[in-house]
């Protein structure tokens, strides 16, 4: 690639927190300050046009506010959320930039509406949108993106219930590709399924991808998944990236020690009888994150500085890392 | 001997649509100390393996025919009162959500001591105390202190833990582990997975661990059963089954997994999916989506036959492609 690839979708210091204080009363009686929960905390990223850029890391770690904040279904309460070079909520005050961002959900059985025939939820964004006008012209839209998804134009009039998990996703896929969108923020959208079905997803996402340019945030916890689909990556962990570049660097080297832990912890069918000596402790509540690098209680390289002192972004090659051991050589 | 012997074990659901059938002649067993794998897509009948073998079916569903041998005798047509001392006993049972497991108003110390005190004769003391040493051998911190604690007060590999501890305390000679770590995060994941592996090894105790994901079993057991809408697809070795797949099922289902060790262009995928209970079709259940098919394919079931290092149930691996 020559000339420099359009960024689709940027994230400055993007922060989001929630207040889950108990009630005034409540306080008052307990004599409890507010709580506030960090969900997302200075989220920076790009994604450029036609690639695919993944968010990984366990529960809790805000990897799906994220992805609500990159659609707008949340706001940011820091920092800024950018789409085509404007910020988010200009860019959604204008229907044509509005309509070129869709989301596909996990659960493909709670987010398409039962009472709804096929044909009308795939329907609903190309009616809202106004993108085309007559019942035939829509008509033969709904089922030329059935079509695309591997379905038969003639699904479009059945209900959600008659179809199964991994069909009821292509069912997802089509109605968010109704909007002829650009850019696809897909929150887990094949942990619900089974390994057979997940590949048959992943594969018709790639093929799309490749057809039609489109952009990719890819949030899962799998990062199996997360290699097959991804160029960048991102590890996220307590609502901060530690980790974030190429896909391939970072799996050719991982250097955060959160990053070495989760792919040291997970399970690979190439390592049959692999004996492994488990990491120890537990993702701490974010309500009350430990101080400094809020990994330290359980990286095995944390010193004194690490206790205390947030650690920044520092360069590896073209890979970001939020660490003072990788930073200072201590991590080999 | 093996410990646990299932023969051509058929369960059965009645509908008034007429009569499902779940599980289509199983058989396996499992070797003293050893850990089979039962792995398969939702509704390929392994969690309703392990149900039926701890005497746990959902009515209406029943063992229509077969046998299920725990050391050489049935335990398939015992009553309820019969089977309750050796559910627990001999048989224990680790599912997927430890939340559900757990009794909320009792604390945890007072559930491992009931449980032993039911199958073990201890006397109170000696039983606390052994509700301290579970604890501690399954890595709670200061477990003489949490002994008391409740449930809701752990995280969830912390009750997951404790459910091992419960599951393994009156010293069964074979645990079920269905979907033991489903629920929880892969760093947590792999804590459990050693854990369990460590325990049952150090007291000599068989596991059968039913799972979805193939890495988890490819890590821990020694061999594994493949199913595929109510029937083994392949067993073998683990190795084997995982390397060298002779069933076109498996050798689908192990393309289609994303590996971390290399990325692909394109994962292979099987088309379609499986088919639901009442529309089995006739032969090989596995012949709208397999790409091999033979004539006898669709007319023959085909059984369990020896295929290299594993057995499989595909008509190519046994002669009658020849």
């Amino acid at each position: 690639m020559s000339q420099q690839p359009r960024i689709v979708f940027e994230a400055i210091e993007a922060s989001r927190s929630f207040d889950v204080s108990k009630g005034p009363l409540q306080r008052v009686l307990s004599g409890e300050g507010r709580r506030i929960l960090r969900a997302v905390d200075s989220v920076s990223f790009g994604i450029s046009h036609a690639s695919t850029l993944s968010l990984v890391g366990e529960s809790g770690c805000g990897k799906s506010t994220m992805a609500r904040l990159a659609v707008g279904l949340y706001r940011p309460t820091g920092g800024e959320v950018r789409f085509e070079g404007q910020n988010l909520s200009a860019a959604r005050a204008q229907p044509a930039l509005r309509r070129k961002m869709n989301m596909i959900f996990q659960d493909p059985y709670a987010s398409l509406n039962p009472r709804w025939r096929v044909r009308d939820i795939v329907a609903e964004p190309i009616r809202a949108f106004k993108l085309l006008q007559g019942p035939k012209d829509i008509n033969d839209r709904v089922g030329q993106l059935l079509t695309q998804v591997g379905l038969s134009a003639k699904d479009g009039e059945k209900f959600p219930h008659e179809f199964s998990g991994g069909q009821r996703q292509r069912i997802s896929i089509a109605r968010a590709l109704s909007s002829e969108p650009e850019f696809l923020v897909c929150d887990e959208p094949t942990s619900a399924l089974d390994v057979s079905v997940q590949a048959q997803i992943l594969n018709l996402m790639r093929d799309l991808q490749n057809r039609y340019g489109l952009t990719y945030l890819f949030i899962s916890h799998n990062l199996a998944v997360v290699r097959h689909m991804s160029d960048r990556l991102g590890v996220m962990y307590l609502g901060r990236i530690v980790e974030q570049g190429p896909a391939e660097a970072i799996f050719r080297t991982p250097r955060h020690p959160y990053t070495r832990l989760l792919l040291e912890a997970i399970p690979d069918i190439s390592s049959v009888g692999r004996r492994r000596t488990p990491v120890g402790g537990e993702v701490p509540s974010p309500i009350a994150p430990p101080p400094g690098c809020t990994f330290h209680p359980r990286c095995s390289l944390a010193n004194e500085r690490c206790r205390t002192e947030k650690p920044e972004h520092t360069r590896n090659d073209d890979v970001l890392v939020a660490c003072h051991a990788v930073q200072e050589g201590r991590a080999v | 001997m093996a410990l646990l012997d299932v023969i051509d074990l058929v369960v059965e659901f009645p509908t008034r649509r007429g009569t499902l059938r779940a599980l289509d002649g199983i058989s396996f067993s499992i070797e003293p100390g050893e850990i089979l794998g039962v792995v398969g897509e939702s509704g390929a009948g392994k969690s309703l393996t392990g149900s039926a073998i701890i005497g746990l079916l959902e009515p209406p569903g029943r063992v229509a025919s077969g046998q299920i041998q725990f050391e050489g005798s049935r335990i398939d047509r015992l009553s309820p009162a019969q089977m309750r001392p050796i559910r627990g006993r001999q048989i224990g049972a680790i599912f997927q959500d430890p939340l559900t497991t757990l009794d909320p108003l009792m604390s945890v110390g007072r559930q491992l001591v009931e449980t032993m005190q039911t199958h073990l004769k201890l006397s109170d003391r000696d039983a606390r105390a052994r509700a301290v040493q579970w604890l501690e051998e399954v890595g709670i911190p200061a477990a003489a202190e949490r002994v008391e604690a409740y449930p809701h007060q752990f995280s969830g590999g912390m009750r997951q833990r404790v459910v091992i501890a419960l599951a393994l305390c009156a010293e069964p000679k074979l645990v079920i582990a269905d979907e033991p770590t489903t629920a929880l995060d892969v760093s947590i994941q792999s804590q459990i997975i050693s854990l369990l592996k460590r325990l049952t090894e150090s007291h000599g105790t068989s596991v059968m661990l039913v799972t979805h994901d193939m890495g988890v079993i490819a890590e821990t057991c020694d061999r594994v059963a493949v199913m595929y809408a109510g029937r083994i697809a392949e067993i073998g070795p683990v190795a084997d089954v995982v390397r060298t797949p002779s069933h076109p099922y498996t050798e689908g289902l192990m393309g289609s997994i994303p590996s971390l060790e290399a990325r692909v262009e394109r994962l292979r995928q099987i088309d379609g999916a499986m088919p639901r209970l009442g529309a089995i079709p006739q032969g090989c259940a596995f012949n709208p989506r397999c790409g091999r098919t033979i004539a006898r394919c669709f007319t023959h079931r085909p059984d369990l036959m020896p295929a290299g290092a594993t057995q499989a149930a595909c008509w190519l691996v046994g002669g009658g492609a020849a």
